[in-house]
C-alpha cells in the first residue's frame, strides 16, 4: 500500500501520463459499459445509411453504409481491441519473460541456443510477418493475436536477458546460490520481481502496437470479419473514403488516442518505476 | 590431528578459460578446518582466496570459470563428486557464505525477514509460522534490536552493519557446520567492524563452527583467527597457527605483508615503525613465472627462485612454508 502511494507520487509528477492514464481510463469504461449502453447488437442494422455524425442525436457518431450505430460500434469495438491489445502482449510477456529470465540466467549454450532462436523471429519485418501468418491462416481474432504475440515476444526475452545477465551476478542472487535455494525459485521469485520495472514499460506499448497491428491488417482487408474491432470498423469504412471519411475517421481516432494513451503510460511508468528502483538498490 | 577435521580440501584447482588464455586462479591448495575453529585466508586482491572461498562452496563464476581437479571433502564427503541437487543441499545447511557487501546482498523487494525465512524453508520442512518464529529469534542472537518490527523492514531502512547481521542471521539460519565469511567486515566502518567481527566470533564459539575468513586484513586476523593460510598467486605459500604467523613469519611474503600493515601486532608494523610497500605487483595469472610467484619482487631471491618453485613443505608443527630461503 505504502509502495503503491509512493508510486503514485512518482507517477503523477508526468502530466503527460497523468492524462494518458485518464484516457485509457475512459476507453476502459467505453469497454465495460457497452453492453449497458448499447444492448443492441453493434452489427444490427437500426437506421438509415450514411447519418453523419452529430445530425441524429439517437445516432451521435453517425451510422455506416449499412445503417448501423457508429457510436455502438465504437463502445463495442473497444472491448474486443483492448482485448486482442492485453491477450497478445500477455503471451508475449510469458514467451518472452521465460526465454529472456533462462538464457540471460544460465549464460553459455543456453543463451546461445535461446537467442539465435530470438533472432530468427527478429529478423523478420514484424507487420510482413503478421500480415503472412494471417494471409496463410484465416483472419480470426485467434490467428491475430497469435501473430502479435509472436512478434512481439523477441524484444521482450532481449530486454528480460539484459536485466537477468546484470542480476545474476548481483549479490543477492549469488547469496541465493549460497543458501542452496534452486535454480526456478531463484529465476522466478527472486531475480523476476527486480526486472519487471522495464518489462511493465514495455509491456504498455506492446499493448499499443498489438491495436495498431489489428487495426493495419483490418485497414487492408485481413481484420476478422466476424468481430466488431476498431480496425474492422476501418477496414468496412475505407470502401467508402470518399463519401463518408467518418467512418474510417472515427474509429482511427478511437485508436490513435488509445495508442497514444498506452505509450504516454509507458512514458510515465519508466519515469515512476526507474529512479526508485535505482534509488533502492 | 587426530579426528578428521570437518573441512579436508586437498589439490584444489580452479582455473578461468578465457580469450586471453587459462588462468589457475587457485592453484593446488590444500587446507584443513576443524570444528570450532577460523582459518584466515589472507592475501592481496586477486590472489585467488575469494575464489578459493566460492569454489569451497561450488560457485565458481560460470561460464569461464571451472574447477579442475582436487579434492573438497566437508565431514568426509567429497562435495565435487556429489550431483548439483546433492550439493543444494549442502549448500545453506551444513556450509554457508557471508558475502563483502551488505549493501547488495540482500534482496531489495523482499522483507529480510521474509528472506531469513525463504532460507530456513530451502532447507527446513516447518510451516511459515514456525520459520517466521525462528527468523525473529536469529534477528534477536545476531544482535538486531527490536527484531521483531524489523523482519518487515526492507534492506534498504537497514544500515550497512545492520544488513550485515542480517546476512549472517540468514548465513547461520539452518546451523551449518561451516561458515564462510568473505571479507565480511571490508564494507564497514572501522567501529562496526570490531562489532560485526565479535558478533561471528561468539556465534563460531557458542554453535562450535567451522569459519574460514577471507580478509587482507592482517588485524582482522590477529582478533579472530585460529590459523592463517597466506595465498599468493593462487597457492598457499605460508600457513600455521596465527601467533606463529604474525610474530615470525617466515615467507618473505608474510613478511612484507606485516610490514605493509599499520598497526599490525607484531613484526615490522609496530608502532613507531615505518610501513614498507611490497615493490611490484602480482604477476598475471596468464603469464605466470616458470619459478617462484613472489621471486620478480622477492628481496631474498636468486637463481634457484627462478629455476623451480618452492613447495609447501612443513617447517614445524602445523607449520608450512613454500620458500627456498625460509625462516
Amino acid at each position: 500500500m505504502k509502495r503503491l502511494r509512493a508510486f503514485w507520487r512518482h507517477y503523477r509528477r508526468n502530466l503527460a501520463a497523468v492524462i494518458g492514464l485518464a484516457i485509457l481510463s475512459l476507453v476502459l469504461l467505453m469497454a465495460l459499459s457497452a453492453p449497458l449502453l448499447f444492448p443492441t447488437d453493434p452489427w444490427e442494422i437500426v437506421a438509415r445509411p450514411f447519418i453523419w455524425p452529430l445530425q441524429d442525436w439517437s445516432y451521435p457518431l453517425g451510422t455506416d453504409m449499412l445503417g448501423r450505430n457508429v457510436a455502438a460500434g465504437i463502445f463495442h469495438g473497444a472491448q474486443v481491441s483492448l482485448l486482442i491489445g492485453i491477450i497478445a502482449t500477455i503471451a508475449a510477456l510469458f514467451v518472452g519473460v521465460l526465454v529472456g529470465a533462462l538464457s540471460g540466467f544460465y549464460g553459455g549454450l543456453t543463451d546461445d541456443v535461446l537467442m539465435r532462436l530470438t533472432e530468427i523471429f527478429q529478423t523478420v519485418p514484424a507487420f510482413i510477418f503478421i500480415f503472412v501468418v494471417v494471409a496463410i491462416f484465416n483472419p480470426s481474432v485467434q490467428i491475430i493475436v497469435l501473430a502479435v504475440a509472436i512478434v512481439s515476444w523477441p524484444p521482450i526475452a532481449r530486454l528480460v536477458r539484459g536485466e537477468f545477465i546484470a542480476l545474476r551476478n548481483r549479490d543477492f542472487i549469488q547469496g541465493c546460490i549460497a543458501i542452496g535455494m534452486n535454480d526456478l525459485r531463484i529465476i522466478f521469485v527472486q531475480a523476476l520481481p527486480n526486472a519487471l520495472a522495464p518489462v511493465i514499460v514495455t509491456a504498455s506499448v506492446t499493448v499499443a502496437l498489438a491495436i495498431l497491428a489489428e487495426s493495419g491488417l483490418a485497414f487492408l482487408g485481413l481484420g476478422d470479419p466476424n468481430v466488431m474491432s476498431w480496425g474492422t470498423m476501418i477496414g468496412a469504412g475505407r470502401q467508402v473514403l470518399r463519401q463518408a471519411w467518418y467512418l474510417t475517421a472515427i474509429p482511427g481516432i478511437a485508436v490513435l488516442l488509445t495508442v497514444l494513451a498506452l505509450n504516454l503510460i509507458g512514458d510515465g511508468l519508466n519515469d515512476a518505476l526507474n529512479p526508485r528502483l535505482r534509488g533502492r538498490s | 590431528m587426530t579426528a578428521a577435521p570437518l573441512l579436508r580440501v586437498d589439490g584444489l584447482r580452479t582455473v578461468f578459460r578465457t580469450g586471453a588464455g587459462t588462468a589457475n586462479a587457485v592453484d593446488g591448495i590444500g587446507l584443513h578446518v576443524d570444528r570450532g575453529e577460523t582459518l584466515a585466508l589472507v592475501g592481496e586482491s586477486g590472489c585467488g582466496k575469494s575464489i578459493t572461498g566460492l569454489s569451497l562452496m561450488g560457485m565458481v563464476p560460470r561460464p569461464h570459470g571451472s574447477i579442475a581437479g582436487g579434492r573438497i571433502d566437508l565431514d568426509g564427503r567429497d562435495l565435487l563428486q556429489l550431483p548439483a541437487r546433492q550439493l543444494r543441499a549442502v549448500r545453506g545447511d551444513r556450509m554457508a557464505m557471508v558475502f563483502q557487501e551488505p549493501m547488495t546482498s540482500l534482496n531489495p523487494v523482499f522483507t529480510i525477514g521474509n528472506q531469513i525465512v525463504e532460507a530456513i524453508l530451502t532447507h527446513r520442512a516447518m510451516t511459515r509460522r514456525d520459520a517466521r518464529a525462528r527468523a525473529t529469534a536469529l534477528l534477536e542472537l545476531v544482535g538486531i534490536p527490536d527484531a521483531g518490527r524489523r523482519m518487515d523492514d526492507y534492506p534498504h531502512r537497514l544500515s550497512g552493519g545492520m544488513r550485515q547481521r542480517a546476512m549472517i542471521a540468514m548465513a547461520i539460519s539452518c546451523d551449518p557446520d561451516l561458515l564462510i565469511a568473505d571479507e565480511p567486515t571490508t564494507a564497514l566502518d572501522v567501529t562496526i567492524q570490531a562489532q560485526i567481527l565479535a558478533l561471528l566470533r561468539r556465534l563460531q564459539r557458542e554453535r562450535e563452527m567451522g569459519m574460514i575468513l577471507i580478509t587482507h586484513d592482517l588485524g582482522v586476523v590477529a582478533e579472530t583467527a585460529d590459523r592463517v593460510a597466506v595465498m599468493y598467486a593462487g597457492r598457499i605459500v605460508e600457513s600455521g597457527a596465527v601467533r606463529q604467523i604474525l610474530r615470525a613469519p617466515q615467507h618473505p611474503y608474510t613478511r612484507g605483508l606485516l610490514q605493509a600493515t599499520p598497526h599490525a601486532p607484531t613484526g615490522a608494523g609496530r608502532k613507531g615503525a615505518r610501513l614498507t610497500e611490497i615493490p611490484g605487483l602480482v604477476p598475471s595469472l596468464y603469464d605466470m613465472p616458470q619459478g617462484c610467484a613472489f621471486e620478480p619482487r622477492c628481496p631474498l631471491a636468486d637463481a634457484s627462485c627462478r629455476r623451480s618453485r618452492p613447495t609447501l613443505s612443513p617447517t614445524g608443527e602445523d607449520r608450512h612454508v613454500a620458500c627456498f630461503h625460509a625462516g
